[in-house]
């Protein structure tokens, strides 16, 4: 029974600080000036004149010290009236029945799993940048990865709350996990939707536990700067006892690799198992082979879609253009990129095994239904958010020009949903009998839910962004530890400088 | 009803909760709604009873005041005050106020779906005061007798349903008395044990909540006994006029008792006058009749031994009193069996002025304008020699053809029919008699017999006459008994106006509808099932009317009505059939009157009723072009396939029945031709202004491949604006075009566009017509840059679903198939790749067992091992010499049986697609409707439908229906992806719903290829109207929302059978029993057995060469198989 030791020296906003406008011009932020950032600097992983005590105040102050905006007010305004919006929208859906929605026979999956995949495939990036670039040494992964682990767990909550509903008898849902029962019968494990199960509640709790271990350090740091008890006191909750000690820090490092190597499998297995979904069926459109690597790949392509949607925002809006740099914002372009050329190339399987399997409904699918059905629209407006567009990124130019950076984001998110729009009630409305084919057309709650999932999300983000360390302060500060020494290389494993965080302040 | 009962009882009767003692005489509660009646009870004196006469002296009673009153009882107080007060004649006034009319019909703003909530309450109070009566009169089952009721199993009695005056025997399931299914009746000639949709519908109507329940007066609820009162006032006076002023107008009447006691009423009151009005009637056939033998007959067909068939614009596979047996001996003519030698087909040649099922079920079929068919049935008759002037063949018809049919028919002299449909005109029906009697059929297929009508009146002219008096002022009293002149009249009539003059207006009826809105009483009918009486078959054959249930509302019959008006005061229907039969049962061969009498209403037909033959002769026939020419554009009246001309208008079942050429539900449209709605610049769903004879409607246009250039069809029997919830506001009323001229049709009709003006239709198949990729739309003719003829589509998408062959073909095939095995050729498939268009789709895709393995084998065995050793005791273990799947007859059922391999046989050649089987399906496994917006969402629930395929001319396209329901793979694609299991297979190899397991993912829907299961998306089936319930068929689960269903191969009659052969250890007999589709279908297309034994029907079926699995391809292994359908062309008319 350790307690935390506790550090009466609270540092106090410098007047400078203090004084820092707030929120200032917003349109400021969006722009890419010299006054920001040197150009010189400007693809550094962190700014260079940052120290320990600097990066702390800084990340910490964002979560403590920053009075409450207009601006943060009107979002989250904004966030929970969305918000509000999704809780009636469930309600109706709990009370009348899957009924008010737009799926019918044949299309008997709409919206429902259309932003159920698309959810969780946003919430692919996160999982990869905390775990693979982790495990691939890639340190500019440090800055996003805090609120991209927080991205991908919102975004699994807005997913996973859809398999849940869409089902219309809600009451039973809990038939689909483990649990004994008088039926004697367990759940079909031939199904993908059972699966679904262990997937996504796997990934949940695998990327909730690895976010919180890399908060337990910054909760820490925040418990002791904090000046209000309470306050304190819930940091304190929250950072278990860390008294910063060397052994602290070697099981944590351990734990964080652990958990690391857990969820690496996970990025690459979540979603193969959603598109097992299709994959498993015999539907044409879905009964495809390349799913399992073209929906993984989707899936971290919109995810870096949506960290560069939050980031972009979020460094101008809460000043950390000195922590998420142009070089954060190039590599997630490069890695969009890179994954949306193999989806690209998913898009052109699908095209050559539509002519090549000689299978009259898949061949039917792909070139009468996709390109000349009465949803050709959505095909051909999918290739360009997501085939065309984004070849723009092959210019550095355009990697570096942030508003061109967001406005692919947008269109490469917009490409994701459309996606799983083709894949899904495509595939469904014509598949084998013609006296079956149908059309699908969302009713309002599709609508106000899917809305309402934003609210959700967005709400989860800002109340985030408002008590929690929005970057890994912990891991920025070993950033800079190996910047101020570079010539002594590494430390052979001794972390004791890691150690001085919350000392180091009082400099 | 209430102040009745408290009569009866002597102010007794009590509906608490808490009174044990049931001593009511008309019998307790059958319908389980809880309430007993009480004996003297506690008090022991009557204190509540207020004598009938004191009824108007009460003050008002308010709901407010109810409440009141009960608000301040709690408990057994609550209940004990509730009683008390439900007894007070002032509460019973309070209901009529708050639900004037039993239907309100102020309630304008309630949906449809909350309407029958809501009527559920109000029948729930009904309930309080009547409840489910015992009938008190004996009736007879067919088999057992009562005393073998047992709770659990049902019995069958016989009765007969009206189909437009004539009857067609049924046999109606009881369970515990509530009547839940209608099946047909082997021994009556209209049936053979079939059924068609309407008559499957009809316990709907029993059932309807929006039935009308009591009598009004003035439009104020009223009863039966101040009827009476002043009833008996209104015969005396006539008496003294000798009934001068009194009119009777009825529909159809075929009934003997109800025609005795219309012919006592015209002996006791010879001034007054029967008139009688059919809608959609067979005047046209009549006159016909009377026209070519100088005498009224009925004419009767026999198709089965008919080999060449020429319809002209007859329907009569529907439209006819005796199309389910017309429909059952054409398909005996038809089914082709060649391991059986059973290869013979007849030939049927049509011409329609509308896509109908007989054309589309036509070896050839040429579309025409009604007005043109009088210029066709005149060429055919001078190519026969009867008619001396050949006439103006329509540009659609080339003299070929008819040469062609002209030879073909005098082939086959004495073994052909040729038959006019009702709406051509009567000279065309003369004219056609005369043909067949140069054919030499009349006495061989066509059967000229004594007037099975009692009224063989033209109901025209009765109806015309009828309104000139009324105009006159010399109608008093008009009776209006089923008939709905008010709405059916011809528009040019202007009925209303001339019945508003009519001193007292009397209607008895089902519904308080538009007629008895303008009636000063409206008298509630009692349903067929509810009463007693008698009707004639086609062919004349008598059937006693049993009733299954006493009323379920203050209902009274017919016969009751007209005892009343013969001044024999209000005698019960039982008795009055009764003493009908009595007098003439010892004619019949009745020595007993009690034993025959029995035996009338076990068999549900009185032997040696039916009409007799006449010997005949055609005299000279006027062969004047009298019929109507039809110039500009033609418009064309047709009855509803289902709803007919109204009547049926309030039933969900048959609203939502997708119509079998245009599966339209819930509406009505007009119908046009691909080439006259691209020259009009018309599309679907478009509103257009339809103008005939000055008179306008506003009606949707619908694209009908098939229908002829420049005619517009439209159906009759919507646009109801008074008959309940259900029909109201469905559709348009066709019959303000109507005139009396031409009833039939019309030229010069005008079709203005209505600024694109859209109005939804709720369609089954093909939700997606107006997209512009759909070969055949006129939009994608205008994309494509066509036009004019030539136009063909194909909406099968080129995929081997439905099979064609010619019989030559298929001759053909077998022939091969026989030699391959016979010889031992090791390349040829046993199974014909069986498609007219020449492409091979039976080699492609067999993947497993399927085909491949047949080659070059003659034995049964299968020569691979299967790498997935089989799971059920049914799983196949592969396919034998006759390419039917092999079952390991070593498993054991019960009693060491071998398990059934449950499987289907559906014969495309046969089916006519005419939906009974739809029907049937949703009465037996008490399948919901969902109303018109959810079918536009694709949301219908039937289980069996029935799948319509164009290919060819857009003009006249070959039409093909395929009935599909669940296929029962064997390798089920939904099974393995349902997370829970509620789906499973069995190991009789039924693919099991379980619907208590399912959760509602729908995954197994999305992976269903065949797209037949149905998912409640929201709560459809109505679990709180107390009259549904009565009607749900115990042995079926009612599904709730969020459950899939679909065919289950009607387990819960296997169930029934098994239990029956495990009690006297035996296997399950082929053909012991029957799924609900096949044992309505009017022509045995469905074949259902044991697939595992050699012996049965469907294994006899499934081994024939054209027997195809649909989808086979994808390895599903589908225990539902299809034959091929077979045309049987003209060679002479080859194109």
């Amino acid at each position: 029974m350790v307690s935390p030791a506790p550090n009466p020296n609270h540092e106090t906003p410098s007047e400078s600080e203090a004084k820092r406008p707030w929120p200032g011009d917003w349109r400021s932020h969006f722009r890419t000036t010299p006054q920001d950032i040197d150009p010189s600097r400007e693809h550094d992983v962190i700014a260079s004149d940052h120290t320990y005590e600097s990066l702390t105040k800084h990340i910490g102050d964002l979560a403590m010290r920053r009075p409450v905006s207009l601006g943060w007010l009107v979002t989250i305004m904004g966030s929970l009236s969305l918000l509000g919006l999704m809780v009636i929208s469930v309600l109706m859906v709990l009370l009348k029945g899957v009924g008010v929605w737009g799926i019918n026979q044949p299309v008997a999956w709409g919206f429902d799993i259309i932003n159920f995949v698309w959810w969780i495939g946003i919430g692919h990036a996160g999982t990869l940048i905390s775990a693979i670039l982790l495990l691939l040494h890639q340190n500019w992964r440090t800055s996003i990865n805090r609120f991209a682990e927080a991205m991908t767990i919102f975004a699994v909550c807005c997913a996973g709350m859809y398999p849940l509903l869409h089902i219309n008898r809600h009451q039973y849902a809990y038939w689909m996990l483990l649990l004994p029962n008088s039926m004697g019968l367990w759940p079909q494990f031939r199904s993908p939707l059972e699966w679904d199960v262990f997937a996504i509640s796997t990934y949940f709790s695998v990327s909730a536990l690895f976010w919180f271990v890399g908060l337990v350090p910054d909760l820490a740091a925040l418990r002791d700067r904090a000046t209000n008890p309470l306050v304190r006191r819930l940091y304190a909750l929250g950072s278990l006892g860390w008294r910063n000690s060397a052994l602290h820090w070697h099981r944590y490092m351990a734990l964080y690799l652990i958990l690391a190597g857990i969820s690496t499998p996970l990025v690459l297995s979540v979603h193969s198992i959603i598109s097992y979904d299709f994959a498993y069926s015999q539907v044409p459109g879905w009964h495809v082979t390349i799913f399992p690597p073209y929906f993984v790949a989707g899936a971290v392509f919109a995810g870096f879609a949506f960290v560069l949607l939050l980031a972009i925002p979020m460094r101008a809006l809460f000043h950390l253009k000195d922590v998420i740099t142009m070089k954060h914002l190039e590599n997630c372009a490069k890695v969009m990129l890179a994954t949306g050329l193999i989806v690209v190339y998913g898009y052109a399987m699908e095209v050559f095994f539509g002519w090549y399997s000689a299978t009259k409904y898949e061949h039917y699918l792909t070139f009468e239904t996709r390109m000349q059905g009465p949803y050709a629209w959505s095909y051909w407006a999918l290739i360009f958010c997501n085939g065309l567009a984004p070849q723009i990124l092959w210019f550095k130019k355009f990697r570096n020009h942030i508003p061109t950076l967001f406005i692919v984001s947008l269109i490469v998110s917009v490409g994701m949903w459309l996606e799983r729009f083709v894949i899904i009630v495509l595939s469904l409305h014509r598949d084998y009998l013609p006296s079956s084919w149908g059309m699908y057309y969302p009713t309002f709650w599709d609508c106000a839910l899917y809305a309402g999932t934003f609210g959700l999300f967005m709400t989860l983000f800002l109340l985030f962004c408002r008590v929690l360390p929005v970057i890994a302060i912990a891991e920025m500060r070993e950033l800079i530890h190996h910047k101020l020494h570079t010539q002594h290389a590494l430390h052979g494993g001794d972390h004791h400088d890691h150690g001085h965080g919350h000392k180091e302040v009082k400099h | 009803m209430t102040n009745e009962l408290i009569q009866i009882q002597d102010g007794k009767v009590n509906f608490g909760l808490f009174d044990e003692v049931a001593v009511a005489p008309q019998g307790g509660c059958g319908g389980g709604c809880g309430c007993a009646s009480e004996s003297a009870g506690d008090s022991g004196t009557p204190a509540n009873f207020i004598p009938l006469t004191a009824v108007a002296q009460h003050n008002k009673l308010e709901l407010a005041d109810v409440r009141s009153e009960l608000n301040a009882k709690n408990g057994p107080e609550y209940w004990r005050s509730l009683n008390e007060l439900a007894q007070k004649p002032e509460f019973e006034a309070m209901v009529n106020r708050e639900f004037p009319g039993g239907a309100p019909a102020s309630w304008q703003g309630v949906s449809r779906r909350n309407f029958l909530r809501l009527m559920g309450a109000s029948l729930a109070m009904a309930g309080l005061a009547g409840c489910v009566r015992q009938p008190e009169e004996r009736i007879f089952p067919y088999v057992k007798q009562p005393e073998d009721l047992i709770p659990g199993s049902a019995l069958f009695f016989a009765s007969a349903h009206n189909w437009n005056g004539y009857g067609r025997g049924v046999l109606v399931e009881s369970h515990m008395g509530r009547p839940t299914k209608i099946e047909g009746n082997p021994d009556h000639p209209s049936s053979l044990g079939a059924t068609d949709a309407i008559t499957q519908a009809a316990l709907l109507t029993m059932y309807d909540p929006e039935r009308s329940q009591s009598v009004t007066k003035n439009g104020e609820n009223s009863d039966w006994s101040a009827f009476m009162g002043e009833a008996n006032a209104l015969v005396a006076n006539l008496k003294a006029t000798r009934g001068a002023g009194l009119r009777i107008l009825t529909e159809t009447v075929t009934s003997p008792t109800l025609a005795s006691q219309l012919a006592l009423l015209q002996r006791q009151l010879p001034e007054a006058r029967w008139h009688a009005w059919e809608p959609a009637g067979f005047d046209n056939s009549r006159i016909g009749a009377r026209q070519a033998f100088g005498s009224e007959s009925s004419v009767n067909y026999r198709f089965s031994t008919a080999d060449v068939i020429v319809s002209l614009d007859s329907n009569f596979l529907m439209d006819e009193p005796g199309s389910v047996r017309f429909a059952r001996e054409y398909a005996d003519g038809r089914r082709v069996r060649t391991r059986s030698g059973q290869t013979k087909m007849n030939r049927l040649y049509t011409f329609e002025s509308t896509p109908n099922i007989t054309g589309a079920n036509a070896d050839h079929n040429w579309p025409v304008r009604a007005g043109e068919i009088a210029g066709v049935v005149r060429a055919l008759a001078a190519k026969l020699g009867v008619a001396p002037a050949a006439s103006v063949l329509p540009a659609t018809v080339d003299t070929k053809a008819i040469d062609a049919i002209a030879s073909d028919l005098q082939a086959a002299r004495g073994r052909s029919v040729v038959i006019a449909g009702n709406n051509q005109p009567a000279e065309v029906h003369a004219l056609v008699l005369a043909i067949n009697s140069a054919l030499g059929n009349i006495g061989q297929t066509v059967l000229v017999t004594e007037a099975v009508e009692a009224t063989p009146a033209d109901s025209l002219q009765s109806l015309k006459n009828l309104v000139a008096d009324m105009n006159a002022g010399r109608v008093d009293t008009l009776v209006v008994v089923g008939s709905n002149p008010v709405y059916t009249a011809p528009a040019d009539l202007k009925f209303l106006d001339a019945f508003k003059k009519v001193g007292t207006r009397i209607r008895l009826g089902l519904y308080n509808d538009e007629t008895s809105n303008w009636c000063h009483w409206h008298l509630p009918q009692s349903h067929f099932l509810e009463e007693w009486s008698d009707v004639r078959a086609h062919d004349g054959t008598a059937s006693i009317v049993q009733p299954l249930i006493e009323p379920l509302y203050a209902t009274v019959s017919v016969h009751q009505l007209f005892s009343v008006l013969t001044g024999l005061g209000s005698r019960d229907d039982y008795n009055i059939v009764r003493d009908y039969w009595k007098t003439r049962a010892a004619g019949l061969g009745g020595a007993n009157f009690e034993t025959w009498w029995r035996k009338a209403l076990n068999d549900g037909v009185i032997a040696g009723t039916q009409a007799k033959p006449k010997s005949v002769s055609v005299g000279s026939l006027s062969l004047q072009p009298s019929a109507p020419v039809v110039s500009g554009l033609e418009i064309t009246f047709h009855a509803d396939p289902y709803i007919r001309d109204g009547r049926d208008a309030n039933n969900g079942w048959l609203q939502e029945l997708p119509r079998p050429m245009t599966k339209i539900t819930w509406d009505n449209a007009a119908l046009l031709s691909v080439n006259t709605a691209r020259k009009l610049n018309l599309n679907n769903y478009e509103m257009v202004k339809l103008t005939v004879g000055g008179r306008s409607l506003e009606i949707p246009v619908w694209i009908m491949p098939g229908q002829p250039d420049d005619s517009v069809a439209v159906h009759l029997g919507y646009g109801r604006t008074r008959v309940g919830k259900v029909g109201e506001g469905t559709g348009f009323d066709t019959y303000t075009l109507r005139s009396s001229n031409n009833l039939w049709f019309a030229g010069e009709a005008k079709i203005e566009k209505t600024n694109g003006k859209l109005f939804t239709l709720a369609i089954t198949q093909e939700h997606h017509r107006l997209d512009t990729n759909i070969p055949g739309s006129p939009a994608s003719a205008q994309k494509r840059g066509e036009g004019g003829k030539g136009d063909t589509m194909d909406s099968f998408h080129d995929r081997d679903i439905i099979r064609v062959l010619t019989l030559e073909e298929l001759k053909k095939k077998a022939a091969g198939a026989h030699d391959s095995h016979g010889g031992g050729h090791g390349d040829e498939h046993g199974k014909p790749a069986a498609d007219a268009h020449g492409e091979d789709h039976g080699d492609k895709g067999h993947a497993e067992e399927g085909h491949g393995e047949k080659e070059g084998h003659g034995g049964g065995h299968h020569a691979h091992p299967n790498l997935m050793p089989p799971v059920w005791p049914s799983d196949r273990r592969g396919i034998d010499a006759n390419g039917v799947p092999e079952y390991d007859p070593k498993p054991e059922g019960y009693n060491g049986n071998p398990v059934p391999a449950w499987g289907m046989a559906i014969d495309l050649n046969t089916c006519i697609g005419c939906n009974a089987c739809t029907t049937a399906c949703q009465s037996e496994n008490n399948i919901s409707i969902v109303g018109k917006d959810e079918v536009i969402r694709g949301r219908e629930m039937h289980w069996m439908r029935i799948d319509r395929y164009y290919r060819g001319d857009v003009s006249n396209p070959e039409s093909y229906h395929q009935p599909v329901a669940c296929m029962h793979c064997e390798k089920a694609p939904c099974e393995p992806v349902c997370p829970v299991a509620a789906t499973a297979h069995s190991a009789e190899g039924i693919n099991e719903m379980t619907y208590n397991r399912c959760v509602g993912t729908k995954y197994c829907s999305n992976n269903c290829a065949y797209k037949v299961r149905r998912f409640n998306y929201l709560q459809y089936s109505q679990q709180d109207t107390v009259s549904l319930q009565m009607m749900a068929n115990p042995d079926v689960t009612v599904r709730s929302r969020g459950v899939m269903e679909k065919c289950t191969f009607c387990i819960q009659r296997i169930n029934e059978v098994r239990v029956q052969a495990e009690k006297e250890k035996r296997p399950i007999r082929d053909g012991e029993l029957k799924t609900a589709c096949q044992q309505v279908c009017p022509t045995n297309a469905i074949i259902f057995g044991n697939v595992a034994d050699k012996k049965s029907a469907v294994y006899a079926a499934k081994a024939e060469p054209h027997n195809y699995g649909l989808l086979e391809e994808l390895n599903t292994l589908p225990r539902t198989t299809y034959l091929a359908k077979l045309r049987n062309p003209n060679p002479a008319l080859k194109a």
